[in-house]
């Protein structure tokens, strides 16, 4: 996983963040990357908060990983986010893998990498560090902010922590806190890491090895996750990989044993095991309620950002329910909010996949947006 | 745009607070925004009416009025609105609860079931009735409690909810309705508008 750092930008962070933890860092790198041009008025920004496993590299082609961006089927010149009209902004996350400050970077003190001693971070904390971001590009107010899954958790956290820098704001599949199937599949991903020799108690950067096998295993268990059992069914069913018959052996047999192996291994190449602990962490940790003495509807409180909350109905990760529960919250404290559940078979990661109704909706909303707040 | 829309904006005050119930692909919530700067919400249980409302930029909840409207505060709108849509719910009483609890007024309207038209095909013809306010067939109506304009004022008397205004539509054209004329309009009116709190 090395890369050439000219491919990444970085903002360095001079000013001391004060982490949930109670440790103070300052002067550290944020990698983030832009895509179209930021306007006269600077009205057509949006920020985009990525996934688990996401960097900054939202649309295009990734210069490290040279695939297309996460989100290339919804940002791009001429897609749903049309970049020859917005100015798209995705920071990579505090605690991540791709530039920014995180536990495979160098520690100062000991010029060896964090590891373990990488601070333990929080959603609150990743948010602080990009409303650091926007105050560098001299936005005020973005015209929308959007995210999935842990990319949503981060833009509640975000309008609760700046309740006036957005018109609007996207929570998808996301929860405005953890629920125990969330922290429990989390931590079968962090067991399954610190059960590789090689993970070393977190020290491995330090030597030529990492768990590449235990990530992979964390990994393949999350894609699990990520689809839904009728899609699962529809793509793979029983079809054996390259077969005509079983081969009486624990080779990959199947086909979807040999995709979850692809899945598991391509991704150890491209993502840092500790990372993977550290984000997570941030994940479960993450209880928005808690943050405010009244619960969730405090936290929207004098919200004038106009949400859209879209939902899956095939998601069991982060199933509608939790979806509604945000919208609840927001509409008891006079939020003015939109939800959508999106029918179809493709699971949490419908927001990722060209799922056509959810991209419709999407542009549509940030298009109506933009009519109601250029000028 | 159908004339009941066109009463229900007159009855609204400029730049109040309206929840619409049912709000279909969001016509009268478009009306109410941009004629009279309304903050106006939605609720609507279709799919693809929720899509096209949403890319209108009206903020509309997916979501089932008969399980949802708990979610409201009390008293968070001013008006809230139900538009031909109460005799289509399982329990339409606990329904018109939620909308006085929500609004600090409501505006209910009924296809009225008492309607000449509605009477005479049941009367003449001896099948259910097929209108333009009633456009199904007995097999595949959505509408499961149908009332006339007089079953609802009953039902406001016996639940003591104030009848601030009832006006009756035919033909696009209007009249208000009260003790008086009731037994008259609930014969001559498609429509029954009411404004209740």
């Amino acid at each position: 996983m090395n890369y050439k750092t000219e491919n990444i930008k970085t903002l360095t962070i001079s000013e001391s963040i004060k982490l949930d933890c109670g440790k103070i860092i300052k002067d550290f790198p944020l990698a983030y990357e832009t895509y179209g041009t930021l306007n006269k008025n600077k009205n057509n920004a949006i920020l985009v908060f990525h996934a688990l496993t996401g960097d900054q590299f939202a649309s295009g082609i990734n210069p490290i990983t040279k695939k297309e961006g996460w989100w290339s089927t919804l940002i791009g010149a001429n897609k749903a986010i049309d970049t020859n009209k917005y100015f798209v902004i995705c920071a990579n996350v505090l605690g991540g893998c791709m530039g920014t400050l995180g536990p495979k970077e160098i520690d100062k003190e000991t010029n060896k990498p964090y590891g373990l001693n990488f601070p333990v971070i929080t959603i609150r904390d990743m948010v602080k560090a990009q409303g650091v971001l926007l105050d560098h590009f001299k936005i005020e107010k973005l015209l929308c902010a959007l995210g999935g899954s842990l990319g949503g958790m981060q833009l509640l956290q975000f309008c609760a922590s700046f309740p006036d820098r957005t018109h609007s704001a996207i929570p998808i599949a996301c929860s405005s806190s953890n629920s125990a199937q969330n922290i429990a599949l989390n931590e079968l991903a962090r067991q399954s890491i610190m059960a590789d020799p090689n993970w070393n108690k977190g020290a491995y950067g330090e030597t030529k090895n990492s768990p590449k096998n235990g990530l992979a295993v964390a990994r393949m268990a999350g894609h699990i996750s990520y689809l839904s059992a009728s899609g699962l069914q529809e793509k793979f069913g029983r079809k054996l990989q390259e077969k005509a018959d079983y081969e009486f052996s624990f080779d990959a047999n199947f086909q979807i044993e040999s995709y979850l192996r692809h899945q598991g291994y391509s991704f150890v190449e491209r993502f840092d095991a500790n990372s993977y602990l550290y984000i997570t962490r941030a994940m479960d940790y993450f209880d928005l309620s808690r943050q405010f003495k009244n619960g969730l509807s405090e936290a929207f409180k004098n919200q004038k950002t106009k949400f859209l909350v879209v939902s899956f109905s095939s998601d069991w990760l982060y199933p509608t329910k939790h979806s509604k529960d945000i919208v609840i919250a927001l509409n008891s404290s006079g939020a003015n909010v939109a939800f959508a559940e999106i029918k179809t078979d493709k699971g949490h990661d419908s927001f990722l996949v060209k799922e056509i109704k959810f991209l419709k909706t999407i542009k549509n909303f940030i298009d109506s947006i933009y009519e109601k707040f250029k000028v | 745009m159908k004339i009941e829309f066109k009463i229900i904006a007159d009855l609204l005050p400029k730049n109040s607070r309206v929840l619409d119930i049912g709000c279909g692909d969001g016509i009268l919530m478009k009306l109410l925004s941009d004629e009279k700067n309304i903050d106006v919400r939605g609720l609507e249980l279709n799919e693809e009416n929720v899509e096209t409302c949403i890319s209108k930029g009206l903020s509309v909840i997916e979501g089932d009025a008969e399980t949802e409207l708990g979610q409201f505060p009390d008293k968070s709108f001013d008006y809230v609105i139900l538009s031909q849509t109460l005799q289509a719910f399982y329990n339409p009483v606990s329904v018109l609860e939620h909308l006085l609890r929500i609004g600090k007024s409501s505006i209910v309207s009924i296809p009225n079931f008492g309607y000449w038209k509605v009477r005479t095909n049941l009367l003449l013809f001896g099948k259910m009735p097929e209108t333009k306010s009633f456009p199904y067939k007995w097999y595949n109506t959505p509408n499961l409690h149908m009332c006339t304009i007089e079953d609802f004022y009953q039902l406001c008397n016996e639940k003591k909810i104030n009848m601030e205004k009832i006006i009756g539509v035919n033909n696009d054209k209007t009249s208000s309705i009260n003790n008086k004329n009731i037994k008259f309009k609930n014969f001559f009116s498609e429509i029954g508008i009411f404004l209740i709190s």
